[in-house]
């Protein structure tokens, strides 16, 4: 229950950081007053001029909103993973999902045509149809290959797999890129993650695979605690395992492939946030997974104001920041945690 | 403990366990080739036989994790016919080295039993929490339900394995190798343990072990299997003698008589 909290207050502080910080600085205040003003029925006067109202409501809370939503989509993807393969290795990228998205996003840009028009808006659903076809080809490929190795794939097969898969599939990106040259600025524009142009269009895309993801995962929280104890064991506790296995593995990937078509590739929030959840409120994926959804959208909104402030007025890539964020973070939260539990 | 009827009552002198010619392959290999067994309600089976007699093949089938078509019914019922939550409310398995989730605590662990109880995708009610409670009381595992599984040590670890299977609610319950990770005085703690439920709970046990003599003095009847066949049957005194276990087991034995059963003494042979 504490945890839930925690994880809310994060939400909300990343909400209210998120939009006060930019090359224009709000008063935070203002800024909490101003978005409880976006309930009906609430009219707290801010104190923002119209134009300062204008970039919280259509600049910078769609773009903040975006993040939580990505972030939380990922960590929870990557949670859903972990438990999935029982694999604590596990994460939309290291399992080549991300990469299978990405290809078959370019492949949709570079083949249907959206490049010519300088813009993704132009084919809105089928990017993230597209994403999903790809990431669930490359998550079967990795699951088949890494099993591949023996009747139960250890957990270094199915990464090596991932990471086999990642390069094949990225390998093919490359090469549609070269082949349709006319698509490399749009696909690039995108790869390196759109936060930055985020609009509520953008929210509106990713909110519906965001929201049947986060239902189906969390749904299913409890079957992937007995997951855990294998499966001869959770048959014999009357659990369909490898039913509920694929299930579970098509809505992970189709939160990434959500995840992905709305804002390129972000690395290490499906590895990073699960594990930091693990290490301070326990292994049960009860927990894991909804401390992940909030914890990683907070996480991935909080790194975006890191990107957009540190160099201004340019912008870091948000996937530079979250590896260059992520790694020494999670160093410390292991380091911290080894020496309560010791 | 609160325990739902996992199906209409069985008729008295139903068996707990009916195996009629069980065959059993794996891979294309045969492992058991026309095995009967029957465990009466209430009764303590144990199953011996060398290494690949098929002894946890055996355990595997009559849990339902290999397919058996109509070869086993459990209280009456074709266990193929029973749906795969209503077969875990009837039987309870111990696998003989369970997978400990790393970080798990034992009360996540012993609140797993009750999945058959929680409606799919639903939550654990404070019932099922009361229950696990009460479980870990029988248990002398009170003090335990925080602590992470993994650091428990082997013989409070096979308790929490015990106490999941009793949290299953389930009246037959299937122990493959339960003592062999323990030393001698923790085997026979676990054993009694069992022995002392099962007559509480009126539960049947249906064991593989090594040990022959700690087989030999808890077991009603023991089973000897043998190249995935039964070739002996019997109370302890029947199934341990020197020339069964000669033949089956290529050993060299002695067979002194115990208080609670025959005991067992390996004898090194003698060279010509």
């Amino acid at each position: 229950m504490r945890w839930l909290v925690a994880g809310l207050v994060a939400v909300l502080v990343a909400l209210v950081v998120g939009v006060s910080l930019g090359p224009v600085s709000l008063p935070p205040g203002s800024v909490a007053a101003e978005l409880l003003n976006l309930f009906p029925g609430v009219h707290i006067d801010s104190g923002l001029t119209e134009r300062e109202i204008a970039i919280v409501t259509e600049l910078r809370l769609p773009r903040v909103v975006l993040g939580l939503l990505v972030g939380g989509l990922l960590a929870l993807a990557g949670g859903c993973y972990q438990g999935v393969f029982r694999n604590p290795l596990a994460d939309p990228y290291l399992l080549g999902v991300a990469a299978g998205a990405g290809l078959a996003v370019t492949a949709a840009i570079a083949l249907g045509g959206a490049g010519r028009q300088g813009t993704l808006s132009g084919l809105p659903m089928t990017i993230p149809l597209a994403a999903f076809a790809g990431s669930l080809l490359a998550v079967t490929m990795t699951y088949v290959l890494g099993a591949a190795g023996g009747r139960r794939g250890s957990p270094a097969m199915l990464i090596l797999a991932g990471v086999a898969v990642s390069a094949f599939l990225s390998a093919g990106q490359t090469y549609l890129l070269q082949r349709h040259a006319d698509s490399i600025q749009p696909v690039y524009s995108w790869l390196l993650g759109r936060l930055a142009t985020a609009g509520w269009h953008d929210v509106l895309l990713v909110l519906p695979y965001a929201a049947l993801t986060t239902i189906v995962v969390l749904l299913h929280r409890r079957e992937l605690d007995v997951l855990a104890v294998g499966d001869d064991e959770a048959r014999s506790l009357g659990l369909h395992p490898q039913r509920t296995r694929y299930l579970l593995i098509a809505a992970a990937s189709l939160g990434t492939a959500a995840a992905v078509s709305a804002t390129g590739l972000i690395g290490f929030v499906g590895i990073i946030v699960p594990h930091t959840v693990r290490l301070l409120a326990g292994s049960s994926y009860r927990v894991i997974l909804p401390m992940s959804l909030l914890f990683g959208g907070a996480f991935l909104a909080l790194t975006d104001v890191v990107a957009r402030t540190v160099a201004a007025p340019s912008e870091l890539p948000i996937g530079v920041v979250t590896a260059l964020l992520g790694g020494p973070f999670f160093v410390l939260v292991l380091r911290t945690a080894r020496r309560v539990l010791t | 403990m609160s325990r739902e009827p996992a199906s209409r009552e069985p008729a008295a002198g139903t068996p707990a366990v009916e195996v009629r010619g069980l065959h059993v392959a794996l891979g294309g290999t045969p492992i058991l080739t026309g095995v009967d067994l029957t465990v009466a309600v209430g009764e303590w089976v144990t199953v011996i036989g060398p290494n690949g007699a098929g002894k946890s093949t055996l355990l595997r089938a009559v849990g339902g994790l290999l397919p058996a078509p109509k070869a086993i019914t459990l209280f009456g019922t074709p266990s193929a016919a029973l749906r795969r939550r209503d077969r875990a409310r009837i039987v309870a398995t111990v696998a003989q080295s369970p997978v400990v989730p790393p970080g798990m605590s034992v009360l996540d662990y012993v609140l797993l039993g009750r999945t058959p109880y929680i409606p799919t995708l639903g939550r654990e009610s404070t019932a099922d929490v009361d229950a696990v409670h009460e479980v870990l009381g029988q248990l002398d595992l009170a003090g335990f339900h925080r602590r992470e599984l993994a650091t428990l040590s082997g013989g409070e670890r096979q308790r929490v394995f015990l106490a999941r299977a009793l949290a299953q609610g389930a009246t037959l319950l299937l122990l493959d190798e339960p003592t062999s990770a323990l030393d001698i005085g923790h085997q026979q703690d676990v054993l009694e343990v069992v022995d002392q439920l099962r007559r509480e709970h009126g539960l049947t046990v249906l064991a593989t072990m090594h040990d022959l003599s700690l087989a030999g003095e808890y077991a009603d009847r023991m089973v000897m299997l043998a190249a995935g066949q039964v070739v002996a049957a019997g109370t302890p005194p029947e199934v341990l003698t020197e020339e069964l276990l000669a033949t089956h087991y290529r050993a060299s034995v002695r067979v002194v008589p115990g208080a609670h059963g025959p005991l067992v003494v390996p004898v090194r042979p003698t060279r010509p």
